[in-house]
């Protein structure tokens, strides 16, 4: 990106003055190295973003942001219901509340190790990950109605989970106002097989050990210590959160310009919040909010499951679960007034700060848990959500590593067989069943996570807690 | 006139699909096949059995959105893959077959599943060389 075009006010804080049909300045939190290496399209997307009706503040793009549909994957945006603010599905994204949850195991990495291949198996074998994957559980009508009213609640009401797992999810595991009524058929049927599988591309279960503590306080709150294994799960609403986000992206496409919306991007496309099609969107999207948290509840069971078949009197707690793809209705302080807005966060993570109303008590009074997808060679992160935060971008930050190459690119420079020996010579086990998914997946194919956390944290977005190390990785 | 063709295009995290045509009918077609390689290559897929799948909307590059997510949906809820389209277009109503067969995990070699065609790079258009252009990305 050519940064002479923004103005740099912060080491990691970049700024687009309004022009054209700018409503409010776009700020990108990067490093210059990040900023220098970010794609053009990033500056052009945030960019449009702050043309949309209702917005307020600012348009955002995390450390992590690149090249997305309409809006930067890494974006962040809040609008105004009251001031014609709008909702977008693409501001939303296809893979609807896609995000990332983390277990605790209460194992070391010394007792894994002799054990690990045995885990790898069980894993493998009891999570469907990958194209054409089915889960064990299909769900009639009404079963299917009380998920997308439930969430992660019915998973756990089904058998799914302790009660304790949805202390530690956002929205305790169940958005309100989700209606199913505004699912379509086809949305509903995409989904009958597809509850609890993983999905493919970066979706991926991972075990790791925790490398090393960048912050030993929350560190201590979150229960995570130096050496500990934990597991994380990276996936989202599957079939039914794609086909609504295909659906209403035509539909608001083609409603848009009689709302007097006009879009400097077709993909930009959105409805006013206060529109019947915009009311019918957050009802289908807070539902697949819901299939979202249910399906990773559904793959905690299993995960259980495989765990105890080697280690049976391991706990695997939940230490939180986040989604990185949602628009969620909030009160945020601007200009000293508490306003309820709708932010959008498409590929960026909630980051809430100490004492947020919305957090557990179990949380001790820090700041959220943050979950960092990186790739399976490199590291995942844990952050914290920071009171700084709140101010800087409504409590968000950067949700994963992003991609440097193209998939493309990544078949042409990689075989997955490849990939995978060199992963083991360093202890990692990957199992997939797609050589070629694996290749377009190669860490190489990723920008440097570190540095984005590193970013993210010298921004003030989140605190850096921990940084996590792949030790079995299974690969959708 | 060139024959017809398909190809990828390079996007930062997913896929763009292409394709080239004597016809418009035909660069659908192609697009088609570039979304079969995204999941897998469309020379390991038989022409077993046929679908039909139409759609319309109000332009060509929205047909074409429509078109490639129709393909998506029966590839998901069917759990198929295509080799093999037949494409006809009037005034925007598209009417087309698909040929293909079920998923087969010892012979097709599956990479990323298809989440939705984008408006992105959304292009329908006739080329100075007289061929179709019909592209967009695909999020995977």
């Amino acid at each position: 990106m050519d940064l002479k075009r923004l103005q740099r006010q912060a080491e990691n804080e970049w700024w687009i003055t309004p022009h054209g049909k700018m409503r409010v300045p776009a700020i990108i939190f990067a490093s210059e190295a990040l900023m220098r290496d970010m794609d053009d399209k990033v500056y052009e997307q945030v960019t449009n973003v702050a043309t949309l009706p209702g917005i307020v503040k600012a348009s955002y793009a995390m450390p992590d942001a690149h090249w997305g549909y309409g809006f930067p994957i890494g974006g962040v945006a809040a609008f105004d219901p009251d001031k014609g603010g709008v909702i977008s599905a693409g501001g939303v994204g296809f893979d609807i509340s896609c995000g990332v949850r983390t277990l605790l195991t209460g194992l070391t990495l010394e007792e894994l190790e002799p054990v690990k291949a045995r885990l790898a198996e069980a894993l493998f074998r009891k999570i469907p990950a990958g194209v054409g994957s089915t889960g064990e559980l299909s769900l009639n009508q009404q079963e299917m109605e009380a998920m997308l009213l439930g969430g992660a609640r019915w998973a756990v009401q089904r058998g799914y989970g302790t009660k304790a797992d949805l202390d530690r999810t956002e929205e305790a595991g169940c958005i309100a106002g989700a209606e199913p009524d505004q699912v379509s058929d086809r949305a509903k049927k995409r989904q009958h097989e597809e509850m609890g599988t993983l999905g493919s591309g970066n979706h991926y279960l991972e075990v790791q050990h925790v490398a090393k503590i960048c912050d030993a306080a929350i560190a201590t709150a979150f229960g995570v210590s130096q050496g500990d294994i934990v597991l994380s799960i990276h996936c989202g609403s599957r079939g039914l959160g794609h086909q609504i986000g295909t659906e209403f992206l035509s539909r608001m496409a083609a409603t848009a310009a009689q709302s007097g919306i006009d879009l400097p991007d077709r993909e930009l496309a959105c409805a006013p919040i206060h529109s019947p099609v915009g009311q019918a969107y957050i009802g289908a999207m807070r539902a697949a909010i819901n299939c979202a948290l249910a399906n990773r509840q559904i793959i905690t069971h299993l995960v259980r499951q495989a765990f105890s078949e080697v280690f049976p009197r391991a706990e695997l707690p939940l230490l939180y679960d986040v989604s990185h793809n949602t628009c969620k209705t909030e009160d945020h302080i601007v200009d000293d007034k508490t306003m309820r807005l709708f932010v959008h966060r498409k590929g960026a993570t909630r980051a809430f700060g100490p004492g947020h109303p919305t957090l557990p008590a179990s949380l001790g009074g820090v700041g959220q848990p943050v979950l960092i997808g990186g790739t399976m060679g490199t590291a995942s992160y844990i952050l914290s959500g920071t009171r700084q935060g709140m101010d800087l971008a409504f409590g968000s930050a950067c949700h994963g590593a992003g991609r440097s190459m193209s998939r493309h690119q990544a078949l042409r420079q990689w075989r997955g067989k490849d990939v995978i020996e060199k992963l083991a010579y360093r202890g990692v086990i990957i199992r997939s069943r797609s050589m070629r998914g694996v290749a377009e997946e190669a860490p190489g194919a990723y920008k440097d996570v570190t540095e984005v956390v590193e970013a993210a944290d010298r921004a003030g977005l989140a605190r850096s807690v921990a940084r996590l190390e792949p030790v079995i990785c299974v690969k959708g | 006139m060139k024959e017809a063709y398909w190809e990828h295009r390079p996007h930062g995290a997913d896929i763009g699909v292409c394709g080239m045509g004597r016809s418009k009918a035909e660069a659908f077609e192609q697009a088609a096949l570039a979304l079969t390689a995204i999941v897998t290559d469309p020379d390991s897929v038989a022409d077993k059995k046929v679908i039909a799948v139409s759609c319309d909307a109000p332009d060509d590059e929205l047909l074409l959105v429509e078109w490639l997510n129709a393909l998506i949906y029966e590839m998901a809820t069917r759990r198929m893959l295509f080799a093999r389209f037949e494409v006809q277009i009037d005034d925007h109503k598209l009417a087309g077959k698909a040929w293909g067969e079920a998923i087969d995990f010892d012979r097709h070699e599956l990479a990323v599943e298809a989440k939705g065609a984008t408006c992105t790079d959304l292009k329908v258009t006739r080329e100075k060389s007289g061929l179709w252009r019909a592209q967009c990305v695909v999020d995977v």
